[in-house]
């Protein structure tokens, strides 16, 4: 494949970037939105044509026919630093199923960010936000910095980006940015994940010592022989001596490359806000709620499981590694859900189920074993990724509709919108039986996929992960009945009745939903698997039904209703019964309600243990010591020139004496030294 | 009577400690300068002398010496110059009015 097109898909965003950041005040407001959206439109083309020729064109750079094996393709890579032959940091683009994949997940939930954003950002009189070209800009930067993570060759330019799309993160919660609330927020998502960035490069740093490459390629190169998956011999010395444990030093009883991998994921943590650095996520709600979308529930957390999945050969080289990753993902699967149930405003609802659904892949990758039905986890975790962001977009943009046409974020002010909002009303639905695993709904096929893996893992764990995904249902249909339903809307005086938004944001709204419905279609398992190996021999539309195991399918399926069945009862008609609850499990609905203290607990840490024990009397050694020392000798300097400084006087024949008694005085001194 | 070193040295101190009284004595700047160059003279004369009486038959002294006028003539005519823009400033030419640089 020519490099032109995978040029343009990372360059056309950073033009526009550019262009919308330094001249976008010149512009009007209506043709920085078209530009911004134009641009993202081209974009989306291009990556939908690279992915298109990955999956479909067949040719031998991509897709090994005989072994039935995709294959990754590194299209170009650029030699950008080169310190030593040995130590070369590269720009390129690898196109691989996960890439390809994510390409068209970010392209096309970013155009419909930037196409809801016009009508999103103006006030009902058509005025538009303040800094609305800013925002353009700063959404074509985060198009442009997940594009580069997704395609990169290398872990370090992962790195980079990795970074890039935490900056216009920060921007873009800061958006607001004479909002105190949208200002520490967007501090505390930066410094959160900031903090995990640190596990990362440590990760980058052990691994790449160890095995002497950056490259994924080397990383992550598999065969097949004899039917079984391996390691290749083209996998770099490093890996393999790595893997075969011989020379590589042990520490504190793991391995390095346990180690390596543990740190790096703790980077993905960070980003995918999972237990117990998942406190920035729903503060990072009071960015515009397009920005919520795009950044924090389609494409920048899931950056984690990228992360996890684009490493996970090396990861299926160290179980202890997946295991962390499964108990990870299954604690905050389920502390998100419970937290979810009681929130007030609709967005930190629906930003505690994207830490869950995100918790849902990271568990699916955690469980996946190639002896287990070929590795289904890997397959199901990206292809939830895949589902997740089309319907957790649409919700989001659902959501952001109802706050435009209210003015308000919490669902106490909504209540039985349906018959003013009729095309919200439907699209929503829609996402919420798609999050819930309603077939023939997106969500359905990708969380059954996920269960039948875990199933494979560990009884435990599926019972567990079936628990959520029922109490997924149930948080979801209790906050669609809390806006749509419950009671009669109150329409306050003098003001207009809500009613749906301009077809700028209806649209998206109405693409998405038909992504939605459709979606769990897509034959991943043909797509998308950890070895690029295909599932299946011949595809059709039916392809992910016929595949189904219905014991497990039945048993989610049956669990979803019953968690919608649940908050039909308690949520359809105002009742009492959601009091009742709160009544007969009140310090369970009180820790839920503050989200299990997290936020106390490190408010505690940081202030009164690390700022009280160690900063403060850091701080005292700066203040007195250091700066006194400097302080003293200033001091006594100053007051000795002040003292002499009478000598200076100006006086050039008083100067010519004292030259000379001084002359006088070293010949003496001289003359008494040499007798 | 044979005229040994001393019969050069002895005027030439002299000479040079006519020159420090007067520079360090006298307020009048062209005074100065003049104590100045009565200085650099004595200077010039032991050049001369300790290059003719302890190493004859060589030219150093006596050329250093022949620089030293050459350099106390320009430095002359620079402190000349500087005196005549002093006098344009201020009116007059003593050294204790010419404060302006102190602390």
């Amino acid at each position: 494949m020519q490099p032109v097109i995978p040029i343009i898909i990372l360059a056309l965003p950073l033009a526009m970037f550019l262009f919308l950041g330094l001249c976008g005040h010149k512009l009007s407001h209506r043709m920085a939105g078209i530009l911004g959206t134009a641009g993202m439109g081209v974009t989306m083309t291009l990556a939908y044509i690279t992915a298109f020729t990955y999956f479909f064109s067949g040719s031998p750079e991509f897709i090994d026919a005989d072994a039935h094996t995709r294959l990754q393709a590194v299209i170009f890579n650029y030699d950008w630093l080169a310190f030593t032959p040995q130590l070369v940091i590269r720009l390129g683009f690898l196109l691989d199923p996960i890439s390809a994949l994510l390409l068209v997940v970010i392209t096309t939930i970013s155009f419909m960010v930037h196409l809801y954003s016009n009508g999103y950002m103006r006030d009902h009189h058509g005025v538009w936000e303040k800094g609305f070209q800013r925002f353009y800009a700063f959404l074509s930067l985060f198009s442009f910095s997940m594009l580069g993570l997704v395609v990169a060759t290398n872990i370090f330019q992962m790195y980079i980006f990795w970074e890039l799309v935490g900056a216009s993160s920060y921007l873009l919660i800061g958006f607001y940015y004479t909002k105190p609330s949208a200002v520490s927020a967007s501090k505390k998502a930066f410094i959160v994940t900031r903090f995990a960035d640190l596990g990362f490069l440590l990760g980058i740093l052990v691994l790449s010592f160890y095995t002497g490459t950056f490259n994924f390629t080397d990383f992550t190169s598999t065969e097949v022989a004899d039917g079984v998956y391996q390691i290749s011999e083209t996998t770099s010395a490093g890996i393999r001596d790595l893997i075969a444990n011989s020379t590589v030093p042990m520490f504190m009883g793991a391995s390095v490359l346990t180690w390596a991998l543990v740190l790096i994921f703790i980077g993905g943590m960070g980003k995918s806000a999972m237990l117990p650095l998942h406190i920035w996520l729903p503060d990072a709600m009071e960015g515009p709620t397009p920005v919520s979308a795009l950044i924090h529930a389609a494409t920048m957390v899931v950056a984690g499981v990228y992360l996890v999945a684009r490493l996970f050969p090396l990861y299926l080289m160290e179980p202890a590694a997946l295991d962390i990753v499964v108990v990870v993902g299954a604690l905050t699967a389920l502390y998100a859900a419970m937290v979810a149930c009681t929130q007030l405003d609709i967005k930190r609802v629906l930003a505690f189920s994207t830490i869950s659904q995100i918790a849902f892949m990271m568990v699916s990758l955690g469980v996946t074993r190639p002896e287990f039905h070929h590795g289904v986890g890997y397959m199901a975790g990206m292809f939830h990724l895949f589902t997740h962001a089309m319907f957790k977009a649409l919700l989001f943009l659902c959501a952001g509709a109802l706050i435009h046409a209210i003015g308000s974020n919490n669902y106490t002010d909504m209540h039985g919108l349906r018959k003013y909002m009729p095309i919200t009303h439907i699209t929503f639905l829609i996402g919420c039986l798609a999050i819930a695993g309603i077939i023939p709904f997106a969500g359905f096929f990708s969380k059954d996929e996920i269960l039948t893996a875990t199933m494979g893992y560990s009884t435990v764990w599926y019972i567990w992960m079936s628990l959520v995904a029922g109490l997924t249902a149930f948080y979801m249909f209790r906050l669609y009945y809390l806006i749509f339903w419950w009671k009669e809307h109150k329409v306050h005086e003098g003001h207009p009745a809500p009613h749906d938004q301009p077809w700028t944001m209806t649209l998206p709204l109405v693409i998405l939903a038909a992504i939605s419905c459709v979606a769990g279609f897509v034959p991943m398992g043909n797509l998308v698997t950890w070895n690029g190996h295909e599932m299946f021999d011949n595809v059709n539309f039916f392809t992910n039904l016929s595949a189904l195991n219905w014991q497990v399918a039945g048993m989610s399926l049956a669990i979803a209703i019953v968690g919608i069945l649940v908050a039909t009862v308690m949520y359809r008609k105002e009742n009492r019964y959601p009091q009742m609850m709160k009544q007969a499990l009140p310090r369970l609905w009180d820790w839920c309600f503050h989200r299990f203290y997290w936020d106390e607990l490190y408010q505690f840490i940081t202030h009164k243990i690390i700022f009280g024990c160690i900063s403060k009397p850091i701080a005292w050694f700066d203040r007195n010591v250091v700066d006194g020392t400097m302080n003293a000798m200033a001091f006594v300097t100053q007051r000795l020139s002040f003292a002499i400084r009478g000598l200076q006087s100006g006086n050039v024949q008083f100067y010519v004496w004292m030259y000379l008694i001084g002359a006088l005085l070293l010949g003496l001194i001289t003359a008494i030294c040499l007798i | 009577m044979e005229l040994t070193i001393l019969y050069y040295l002895i005027p030439s101190l002299f000479m040079f400690c006519c020159g420090v009284y007067g520079f360090v004595t006298r307020r009048n700047m062209i005074a100065m300068l003049i104590s100045l160059e009565l200085m650099l003279n004595s200077v010039d004369i032991n050049f001369v002398v300790f290059n003719r009486f302890l190493f004859p038959g060589e030219m150093e002294g006596m050329f250093f010496s022949l620089f030293a006028i050459a350099l106390a003539a320009a430095e002359t005519a620079l402190a000349i110059a500087i005196i005549i823009n002093v006098f344009r400033v201020s009116e007059n030419i003593d050294v204790r009015d010419v404060n302006k640089m102190k602390h």
